[in-house]
């Protein structure tokens, strides 16, 4: 298929991965902030092409993953009132909350529906002017212009039976977070290049300044994640501490600018709770108050009890490049994606499921075994 | 958004679409809800049909219902896909296909033209296969009920003398085979959703494959499993034989073709071709010694033209099925957990 073969040819990789190894001499801990980016190097298995010094950990960049329980708990909440539709993007239909899910809301007879664009939410509210629509807006600046288009588009026509439930959260209060940790092992990182295509990589030099840490613009097909670790390994052994842009087909320094003039009209900037991780200071958005008429949360007013996260989960450990998802004694046994114990075991994108899904080596078809009858 | 993960489950008070989606859901209906209560040794042998002595024939009897939407798609329809079906499970047994029953789901209101045209396109599909549809039924539910039409096909073949396949039988060192490329079915379908409209040819694989099974059955006698990847796709195919048959499969990730068209959508919507549905293809679990000539069998049937030998049963994980990929590492082929997208079929 052509612009997606070019980034998966195993004989460039062949040569990326030699060139990897000749360059090394010293360890070197990477992080990868993205999930979509951790799905890839486990799908083609990339980190068992490494040299054993290249050492990668995964970070907190799987939305799913890290919306908190208590937003899910009020989606769960909103989609159950009676005359409501609740639209989404599949992944959050069918992340647990603390007492229930969305797939368990529709089952009940509620009207929860998945979408592929934000757009078709708004379409939907056009169709039912009687029902209230609500958009649930999770992820990083990725997503952020098209769901604040969608808000902005509304209040352009008066749409005021369409609102949407924010939870979005941000990448460089993340990595300075972890950057300040006093265990921190990452020596570099892959930043993420969908997020650095809207907001450009500007935030990231004063990242790798302040710490002087190395940083690659990543893309997410197999050749470009190579590329950015032979970049990263290269700034290690030269001493360099600097912002490089592997995906320069998506990403320029200053990104999308006409993207950001329209978000930043809809959403601010404010603080949020990331699941795994806890309260981070101006770390996500929230919409703007000219825009609270759309705003799911002060329309329905519904508050939820903080949930504590079960005290086994390592979640913490794993986000932070300390522990591997492996490490976990609850790891594919009492934590898999179906009964997921914390954060990163919830989509796919998260360090945990994506581990469980290409990695682990435990009996996995027990439901297909045959049955024991009652003599 | 991908939708090609371990997803989680949630709790099982009630009916959920993945139940339906023939993956882990689906099996744990069967495990908890039906298998001990119904207690029938031939159907606790979870293949796709019942293979039954009457009178010295051994019969093949196997049923499915059909609930596509949307009732017309490119490459086919709900009254051919529901001839296919239950020919292809009766044919993966490597009996051939005698007789079908017909039984309709209608919903007040539903066009009769449309009727006519599916119960043709029935009849059109039933004859090419040389099947005869012997008995029905009609019900009719109230508007809002049901969907248009929902078609349930029983379907009964004959059985060779000595023929045994059965999902029960692969073992270390067979070669798995595939019949042609993966996920047209589930893509051809996505396409022509409302709500999701992108621009993609892809058309049904549809197809009745009892001749292709008779060929390969004709050119060897080493064929021990064949299984249709429907619902679930290739990836869950593999893991209820190698679960029956207590291995595990080693897959080569090139040797599996894909149709630019399904890849193309495939990437676009995050889903893996593994776990696509496939409406006329198979999986054939084939004897070391016997892989080259049912290979060879398979090609010269225009069903089988891009047949590939994609894999070998291992003794190692068992109950696994794992991938080596283009890069020569290795990874786990999941069991697909939730659904990835209702009512295909």
């Amino acid at each position: 298929m052509k612009f997606l073969d070019e980034y998966r040819d195993p004989k460039l990789a062949r040569a990326i991965v030699a060139e990897i190894r000749k360059t090394v001499t010293r360890p070197a801990v990477l992080m990868e902030i993205c999930g979509g980016q951790t799905h890839t190097l486990m799908r083609y298995g990339i980190d068992e092409l490494l040299p054993e010094q290249v050492e990668l950990v995964h970070g907190p960049g799987c939305p799913v993953c890290v919306t908190p329980l208590e937003i899910i708990d009020k989606a769960v909440a909103i989609a159950s009132t009676p005359g409501v539709i609740l639209v989404s993007y599949g992944d959050m239909l069918r992340v647990p909350g603390s007492e229930s899910d969305l797939f368990r809301v529709k089952a009940a007879g509620g009207d929860v529906r998945m979408v592929y664009s934000p757009m078709d939410a708004l379409r939907i509210a056009r169709q039912h002017p009687d029902r209230r629509v609500v958009f649930f807006a999770v992820g990083f600046e990725t997503t952020a212009p098209a769901n604040a288009m969608c808000v902005w588009q509304a209040k352009r026509e008066g749409l005021l039976n369409f609102s949407i439930l924010v939870s979005h959260v941000l990448v460089p209060p993340a990595i300075r977070l972890l950057l300040g940790l006093p265990g921190n092992r990452v020596k570099g990182f892959i930043a993420p290049g969908h997020v650095c295509t809207v907001m450009g990589f500007t935030e990231y030099e004063e990242l790798a300044a302040q710490f002087h840490v190395p940083f690659v613009v990543g893309g997410f097909e197999p050749l470009d994640l190579l590329e950015a670790i032979l970049m990263l390994v290269r700034q290690l052994e030269e001493g360099r501490a600097q912002v490089e842009n592997q995906y320069v087909r998506s990403v320029t320094r200053f990104g999308n600018e006409p993207a950001r003039r329209r978000m930043f009209e809809v959403f601010e900037v404010s603080d949020r709770k990331w699941r795994g991780i806890g309260e981070i200071a101006l770390s996500g958005y929230r919409l703007r108050p000219e825009y609270a008429a759309f705003d799911a949360e002060q329309i329905f007013g519904i508050q939820t009890r903080t949930v504590e996260e079960p005290a086994e989960c390592i979640a913490a450990s794993v986000l932070q490049g300390l522990a591997k998802p492996v490490d976990c004694p609850a790891f594919g046994t009492r934590c898999t994606p179906e009964t997921p114990l914390g954060a990163p075991m919830v989509s796919s994108e998260g360090a945990c499921a994506a581990y469980y899904q290409y990695r682990r080596h435990v009996e996995v078809a027990q439901a297909f075994l045959p049955v024991e009858l009652p003599s | 958004m991908t939708l090609d993960c371990p997803l989680p489950l949630p709790a099982k008070d009630r009916i959920l679409l993945g139940h339906g989606s023939g993956g882990k859901l689906s099996a744990e209906l069967l495990r908890d809800v039906f298998l001990p209560v119904f207690r029938s040794p031939v159907l606790n042998r979870l293949d796709d049909q019942a293979v039954i002595e009457i009178g010295g024939a051994r019969l093949a009897f196997t049923t499915d219902s059909f609930v596509v939407k949307p009732l017309f798609f490119r490459g086919g329809d709900i009254g051919s896909l529901a001839v296919h079906g239950t020919v292809n499970d009766l044919a993966m047994c490597g009996a051939t296909p005698l007789y079908l029953s017909a039984a309709f789901i209608l919903e007040e209101g539903f066009e009769t033209a449309a009727l006519r045209r599916i119960s043709e396109s029935m009849a059109r599909a039933a004859e090419a296969a040389g099947v005869e549809i012997v008995t029905g039924d009609t019900k009719v539910v109230e508007k809002g009920s049901g969907d248009g039409v929902f078609i349930n096909t029983t379907g009964i073949g004959l059985v060779p003398p000595g023929l045994n396949l059965s999902a029960a039988n692969a073992r270390p060192g067979d070669r798995v085979l595939l019949s042609g490329t993966l996920g047209d079915h589930g893509i051809a379908i996505l396409s022509e959703r409302e709500g999701i409209a992108f621009d993609t040819p892809a058309e049904s694989d549809s197809a009745a494959l009892h001749t292709l099974v008779r060929d390969m059955l004709v050119a060897t006698d080493g064929i021990r499993a064949m299984r249709d990847p429907t619902r679930g796709g290739l990836a869950s195919t593999l893991h209820e034989i190698a679960a029956q048959s207590g291995v595990g499969m080693a897959l080569e990730e090139t040797a599996i073709p894909v149709r630019e068209e399904v890849r193309g959508a495939c990437e676009m919507l995050g889903l893996d071709p593994l776990y696509v549905a496939n409406e006329g293809k198979l999986v054939a679990i084939v004897a070391p010694d016997s892989a080259d000539a049912a290979l060879a069998a398979m090609r010269r049937h225009p069903l089988g033209a891009q047949a590939s030998i994609i894999g070998t049963v291992t003794s190692a994980h068992r109950g696994m099925v794992t991938m080596k990929t283009a890069f020569g590492t290795t990874r786990l082929v999941n069991m697909l957990a939730g659904d990835q997208l209702p009512r295909i079929c």
